[in-house]
């Protein structure tokens, strides 16, 4: 009979007391595993928004300003890029594609982004998936608007349907002399693409031809069919996704736009500008890792308890121990040894619950809230957690192991009630 | 270990023993006392003049603060713990009052514990199972029962026949009893004498019985008053 299986035997003979103590480390465990996933995961998520962009040019601020509004649209650009800065650069020879983006209108709650078709194209998200169409397709007309799943989702929108953009943000005046029509629906991406409604560049002109500063022109307004005809080349853009050629021309270029000489402008990397900008929203992961390893370490002092209110009754046991030869380092031990069970235990059980919920949630999770979460086996990292909780176990059995070896020392072959 | 042979005959030998517990409350004073190789002694004692502290010297669960105890010649005294628990493990089988099975093990498990600690006792039974088996079969102890119950669903007389099994197995030369028919019916008192005389005559280990109860110091070689071979210390006599 080794020490393993008499803590083995022990432990089954507690049978209830020790499987809730094991669930509760199993359920720490599993929280702490599925918030390092989910914290990878989102990260993973936030870092793919936007892919396969080598530079985002836009009005001279800060590069997280600039990354928030032309990639995520939250919050406004300082300024414009003017149409001719934007032909200049964009004609430089290191430059293989750019998409110009222009904000500034909404519809409902969503932002409205004049851009080109070739948006469509070089747009791409979670390392290099593109856009795909629900529903319909690229606009066709100078008034077709794409619609992301959001939009559709909350506003009931299929393809057909007539939309009204409103001017500016939040804004009661309505371009509703000139409705759109709904020529796509966009599948989900759990991208900022989702909450945006997309018409052509041109079209975010015309509808502002018959406005001057912030207001409607007085006298009638121009007819859709004139506007179809007329040459809608924007003054100004918003902003401009860029690919180069070589990705070795990337860090040239964007010298060159940072330092345009007719215009302050800004060019950013996308990627590291996420990351910057993860920095700031990544308080809160270190946050959540904080309260469930929190969790963890009650579960496993819940565990402790445990064992040291178990060990008055115990007595009796340890008194035999005892008597057929067990020092009271062998009880010690044998106390570890059942804590360390405990703690595998619970973080095997652990492991099949995040794995088992991960399985189950994942379709949704991608569906809702766009967080893509990998499957992936165990990784080193969560290895290392296993082995932590388990050493973390042992640590803690020794304020109960050392509890026993007194004890013991004390009553030694002789049990007292 | 290196047996000390000036006593070697001997299965229990304490000389001029002196011993206080921590704290100084209680303590024993022995100035000689032994048990021949093979003997069966009953130790007559009220609760309370020391019978537990001196099982515990002789078991080597406290050690003395003067004098010297020995096991089959082994002296105890001056070794380290460990070093006693293992002699004590190799040399003796205890059987107490109650209580003497771990409760989540086999009867058949229980048996084999001693033999985890005592390498020496284990070398002695070719199979540990079928030594075992052939014990509790003598104390009629029926095999399913002695493999598959758990030792919680015995009852007290079946589990004091399988704590006699526990301490013989392995033939430790000093058996150890502790008011071992206490929890028991007259009948089965007098089945359980029997048959802890009959495992003792048959393994030729020496018997220290101890008891407050006199009636059952019959049938013994010898019978010994605790009064006369150890004076309890008290207070802050220590």
């Amino acid at each position: 009979m080794t020490l393993t299986r008499l803590a083995f035997k022990s432990l089954l003979s507690r049978g209830f007391t020790v499987g809730l103590t094991v669930f509760a480390i199993a359920l720490s465990v599993a929280l702490f595993l599925g918030v390092e996933k989910l914290r990878t995961g989102a990260r993973a998520s936030f870092a793919d928004t936007i892919s396969s962009t080598d530079l985002i040019m836009g009005a001279r601020s800060g590069s997280v300003q600039l990354l928030l509004y032309s990639v995520f649209r939250i919050g406004n650009a300082t300024n414009n890029v003017s149409w001719e800065s934007y032909e200049d650069l964009t004609g430089r020879p290191e430059v293989d594609w750019a998409v110009p983006i222009s904000l500034g209108d909404s519809h409902r709650q969503f932002r409205v982004m004049g851009t080109t078709r070739a948006y469509f194209d070089r747009y791409k998200y979670r390392g290099g998936r593109s856009l795909e169409f629900a529903a319909g397709g690229e606009f066709a007309d100078l008034f077709d608007a794409v619609v992301g799943a959001d939009v559709a989702d909350t506003l009931g929108y299929a393809v057909g349907d007539p939309i009204v953009v409103a001017h500016g943000l939040a804004s009661f005046t309505e371009h509703d002399d000139l409705p759109f029509r709904i020529s796509g629906v966009l599948e989900k991406t759990g991208t900022p693409v989702d909450r945006t409604v997309l018409v052509g560049l041109g079209a975010i002109e015309a509808i502002h031809v018959d406005w001057q500063g912030g207001g409607r022109k007085s006298g009638p307004a121009t007819p859709a069919e004139m506007l179809r005809e007329m040459d809608l080349e924007p003054a100004a853009i918003t902003a401009a996704m860029i690919g180069v050629k070589s990705r070795l021309q990337v860090f040239k270029l964007q010298r060159a736009i940072n330092e345009y000489p007719e215009e302050p402008l800004l060019a950013i990397l996308p990627g590291l500008a996420l990351q910057e900008l993860w920095e700031i929203v990544g308080v809160a992961e270190t946050a959540l890792t904080g309260v469930s390893a929190m969790v963890v370490v009650t579960a496993l002092l819940g565990m402790a308890a445990m064992i040291l209110s178990g060990l008055n009754e115990r007595r009796r046991e340890m008194a035999i121990l005892r008597a057929v030869g067990a020092g009271p380092m062998t009880i010690a031990s044998l106390l570890m040894t059942e804590a360390m069970a405990m703690a595998a235990a619970g973080a095997v059980l652990g492991i099949a619950l995040l794995f088992g919920g991960l399985l189950l949630l994942r379709p949704w999770l991608d569906a809702a809230y766009g967080l893509y979460l990998p499957v992936t086996g165990l990784t080193p990292r969560d290895l290392g957690v296993l082995a932590i909780v388990v050493a973390a176990a042992a640590a803690v059995s020794l304020v109960p192991a050392a509890r026993a070896y007194r004890m013991s020392l004390a009553d030694g072959m002789m049990i007292k009630f | 270990m290196t047996p000390v042979t000036s006593h070697g005959t001997d299965a229990l030998r304490l000389k001029s023993v002196r011993f206080t517990w921590p704290g100084g409350r209680f303590g024993l004073d022995v100035n000689e006392f032994s048990i021949a190789a093979g003997e069966t002694v009953f130790l007559y004692g009220p609760s309370g003049s020391g019978k537990s502290t001196l099982l515990s010297l002789i078991a080597g669960i406290a050690s003395v603060d003067a004098g010297e105890v020995s096991l089959q010649g082994q002296v105890l005294s001056g070794l380290r713990a460990a070093m006693r628990d293992r002699i004590r493990a190799e040399r003796t089988g205890v059987i107490f009052q109650m209580f003497n099975l771990v409760p989540y093990l086999t009867p058949l498990e229980n048996i084999l514990l001693p033999l985890r600690f005592a390498p020496e006792r284990r070398k002695r039974c070719e199979d540990p199972q079928a030594a075992a088996l052939t014990l509790t079969r003598t104390l009629s102890l029926p095999d399913p029962m002695v493999q598959q119950a758990p030792a919680s669903t015995l009852s007290v007389g079946q589990q004091q026949r399988v704590a006699i099994a526990r301490a013989m197995i392995g033939h430790p030369p000093l058996i150890i009893a502790d008011e071992p028919t206490s929890a028991l019916d007259s009948d089965a008192r007098a089945d359980f004498m029997h048959l802890l005389f009959d495992q003792v005559a048959r393994s030729g280990a020496a018997l220290l019985m101890v008891s407050h109860d006199r009636g059952l110091a019959e049938n013994f070689d010898r019978v010994v008053s605790l009064s006369d071979i150890a004076r309890p210390i008290r207070g802050d006599t220590a």
